[in-house]
């Protein structure tokens, strides 16, 4: 064969080079890591995902700014082809950084894999580009982030793809609304802003008894308080711009599953683009060394604030799935480890300019979208997400007038509460 | 009414918010990180609030005044490490003065000491500082600084500090201590009259093995100023990159530390019961020679060092140190990730091998940094190495 001519075929062994048995020089420090799922959760916060040895001996993930990544022979990259060596191409693909992410946030969820993308918004429309074709149907539980609901029944419809919408938590409707176009079923666990907790279980069931995939939004739960795929849901998703990442620096979404559902995802993404930068995925994966901690921290403190909220003579309702006045309260103490940081609720006898006279008038929590950080962060839905929304729009989601959202964040509880008291008495 | 910015919130809510004001020109809840290394002036002759990073940094500031409020300073710096802080703390001294310093200190502050600033003419002289007759009889008259560690490194030893600052005024010295093993959250050294509290930001502060640096927060505006004016002459400036780090690392300070605390506290008591040790030294445990001290001193908690002597040679406790599956084999500490070390071997190999057997720096001594996983699975890394060696 000239050698200006490429072999005509991949599987062609003999064009594979000989030097195979080589000693990889850098073998000592592609060790797995030293933790399994039998280690304290913790633990797996600290160690998943990461070899135990690194590159130098360096203790942190070095952060590769690389674009591309470089083959020493023709020969090496034939053997990257042919799928035998697992490694980086071209950025697009992915990154080591991104790589020990992905692996750790899957120990997290005891999901086989995860797949990193841009956003948390990039992995819902990473997976809905990936599975949904022209014709196929998707059944949504009603109380959703308003983008999600957005993007499908906006955006995908242009691409032929039906968005139904059920109450959230009327799995009979759900069922109902099945087809043999639908292809999957969404819902987030809990819900924003009302947090309803959806019963993972017979979630599961119906997508398992009529062959349909099943998604739910776990941004709120977190992997500490709540693991879907032990349930038998099929993906997984958070916004890690929110509890993973936990400090209000950094933009990602993750989706998280089996490896056979996931790979026609992260096929796409390598195509559509929608990847994270090394830098970013650095600082995602020391805000999961102290995810834990954190989102401990935040269950407590959610706790603690609901509460107190619960007996506030300004108050007129808490949303709170840690109390037992919650309507989902009994599934989620049956499924749930903690309920998480994020509480809504309802000021008294107050028009929306007093409502927001309460956001302004807290001192620790910042007035902003997101939540999940070490900073406490505070909101009025009606302002912050359904300004532009009708009064019929606003009735039929649910959004209340008086309703206000805050996100605790690591501060001292005490401090959180004597500020909230400070503010509704103001 | 809790005002976050004001130092009446507490210390986690403080180490969260002070020095982390949002953006004023886009709301960000993060502060941007100011890579700027000169800054437009409003005139020729007229400076603004920054001019030059080595002098001001708006990243760096955020950070200086995070520290500040958390250790009841004046102000604090920000150094290029911990070792470069020090370092701006015997830049104030002169030829012919004297350093009393603690013989339970940090391998890297005995060399500078000893082979750097004794070429200034500075003498140095180490006691035992838990010996208060031993400090007076060691202090003379040039005398200008006295050098502590609020946890003694390895041996973890507690000096009392409030006695040590009575003593420094009363001779009219400077009293500065090194309280990386302590930290901000669990001890506050300025609340107690001393005059300088320095960290190893390296450690505790970052708390994720990512970043260096060196802080020092004094209570003194006056000498808040020499020691601007001598970092500024000098350079040895934090690069706002790893203050960024180190501010977002303080953020879960707290909770770190005390969850490194209560993991530390269970591993000692374990090792204390352990048939291959000899000896455990960690301030929580009832044994140890301070520990009344401090209980008194600490905010209810330890700290995440541990230190353990084996009934081994040198050998045999290296290779324990190098058995482990989970503690990483490396000096430093702090941080997030558990490190294994020989102190006689590792971070106490510059002092000189006649100060490593009369100060305790024995060959079987091992010293842990407990970072953050369960105790079970330390305890059984630990167990499992000593068990290997023997």
């Amino acid at each position: 064969m000239p050698s200006s001519q490429l072999p005509d075929s991949y599987s062609d062994s003999d064009l594979v080079a000989e030097n195979t048995s080589d000693v990889d020089s850098n073998q000592e420090f592609s060790q797995p890591p030293r933790v399994s799922d039998q280690s304290g959760f913790s633990t797996q916060c600290v160690h998943s995902g990461e070899p135990h040895l690194k590159d130098s001996g360096a203790i942190p993930t070095p952060v590769y700014h690389a674009a591309t990544y470089s083959f020493d022979k023709t020969d090496d990259l034939l053997r990257f082809v042919h799928g035998e060596d697992i490694r980086e191409e071209y950025g697009r693909y992915g990154n080591p950084n991104e790589r020990s992410v992905e692996a750790k946030i899957a120990a997290m969820e005891k999901t086989e894999q995860a797949v990193i993308f841009s956003s948390g918004m990039a992995a819902i429309v990473g997976v809905f580009m990936s599975k949904l074709s022209a014709g196929d149907e998707i059944i949504f539980f009603d109380q959703c982030y308003r983008r999600s609901r957005d993007f499908c029944v906006n955006h995908l419809s242009r691409f032929g793809v039906v968005t139904r919408q059920v109450p959230t938590g009327d799995y009979e409707a759900m069922e109902a609304a099945i087809t043999d176009k639908t292809r999957m079923l969404v819902s987030e666990s809990p819900t924003n802003p009302h947090l309803t907790v959806v019963d993972l279980e017979k979630f599961a069931a119906i997508g398992k008894a009529n062959e349909v995939e099943t998604l739910i939004d776990a941004t709120l739960a977190t992997p500490l308080n709540m693991n879907p795929a032990e349930y038998g849901v099929d993906y997984v998703l958070h916004s890690a711009t929110k509890y993973l990442g936990g400090h209000n620096d950094l933009i990602a979404g993750v989706i998280c599953g089996s490896n056979e559902l996931l790979e026609p995802v992260r096929d796409l993404r390598g195509i559509s683009g929608n990847i994270n930068s090394p830098q970013n995925m650095y600082l995602l994966e020391r805000g999961l060394k102290t995810f834990h901690l954190r989102v401990q921290r935040q269950n407590e403190t959610g706790m603690k604030v609901a509460q107190f909220l619960e007996t506030h003579p300004r108050v007129e309702h808490v949303y709170y799935p840690g109390l037992p006045n919650h309507p989902t309260h009994e599934i989620a103490a049956e499924q749930m480890r903690g309920f998480g940081g994020l509480i809504t609720f309802t000021v008294k006898d107050a028009d929306w300019r007093q409502t927001a006279n309460v956001v302004d008038a807290a001192r620790i929590p910042r007035i902003a979208p997101s939540l999940g950080g070490v900073e406490s962060l505070i909101e009025q839905p009606l302002i912050m997400s359904y300004y532009k929304c009708t009064p019929e729009e606003r009735v039929q989601y649910g959004i209340l007038d008086n309703m206000i959202r805050m996100s605790c964040g690591i501060e001292d509880a005490d401090d959180l509460i004597a500020d909230l008291d400070q503010a509704l008495r103001s | 009414m809790t005002d976050p910015q004001q130092p009446s919130g507490s210390f986690r809510t403080r180490s969260i918010h002070v020095g982390n004001q949002c953006d004023p020109a886009t709301g960000a809840v993060v502060p941007p990180i100011h890579l700027a290394t000169t800054f437009r002036q409003p005139g020729a002759g007229k400076w603004g609030e920054f001019d030059y990073s080595r002098s001001g940094n708006p990243t760096r500031s955020n950070l200086q005044e995070t520290l500040a409020s958390l250790e009841g300073g004046v102000g604090a710096l920000a150094f290029s490490s911990g070792m470069a802080a020090i370092h701006g703390v015997t830049m104030m001294l002169k030829a012919g003065d004297h350093v009393l310093a603690g013989c339970d200190l940090y391998g890297g502050a005995y060399r500078l000491l000893h082979k750097i600033c004794d070429r200034s003419g500075i003498d140095v002289s180490l006691v035992d500082l838990t010996d208060l007759d031993a400090v007076s009889g060691a202090i003379t008259d040039r005398t200008k600084l006295i050098w502590a560690e609020s946890i003694g490194n390895p041996r973890l030893s507690i000096p009392d500090l409030p006695a040590l600052a009575a003593l420094a005024k009363q001779h009219d010295c400077l009293i500065g201590v090194d309280n990386t093993f302590g930290t901000p959250a669990l001890l506050r050294p300025l609340e107690h009259g001393l005059d300088i509290v320095m960290h190893s930001a390296t450690k505790y502060l970052g708390g994720h093995s990512d970043c260096l640096g060196g802080t020092l927060a004094v209570a003194d505006q006056e000498l808040f100023d020499q020691l601007y004016y001598i970092q500024n002459a000098t350079g040895a400036v934090l690069d706002p990159l790893s203050c960024f780090l180190t501010s977002r690392g303080i953020k879960t300070l707290d909770l770190r530390v005390r969850a490194q605390s209560q993991t530390a506290l269970q591993l000692a008591t374990w090792l204390e019961s352990h048939p291959r040790v000899k000896q455990v030294l960690y301030p929580g445990l009832p044994s140890h020679p301070q520990h009344q001290r401090a209980t008194e001193l600490f905010d209810g908690a330890y700290g995440g060092m541990v230190t353990f002597e084996l009934d081994a040679g040198v050998e045999q406790t290296a290779k324990v140190c190098e058995s482990t599956k989970l503690f990483h084999l490396a000096v430093s500490l702090g941080a997030v990730e558990s490190l294994i070390e020989q102190p006689a071997t590792m971070s106490h190999a510059s002092y000189d091998e006649a100060d490593r057997k009369r100060f305790g720096i024995s060959d079987g001594l091992i010293r842990l940094s407990v970072g953050l996983e369960s105790f079970q699975d330390l305890r059984d890394d630990l167990d499992a190495a000593i068990q290997s060696s023997s």
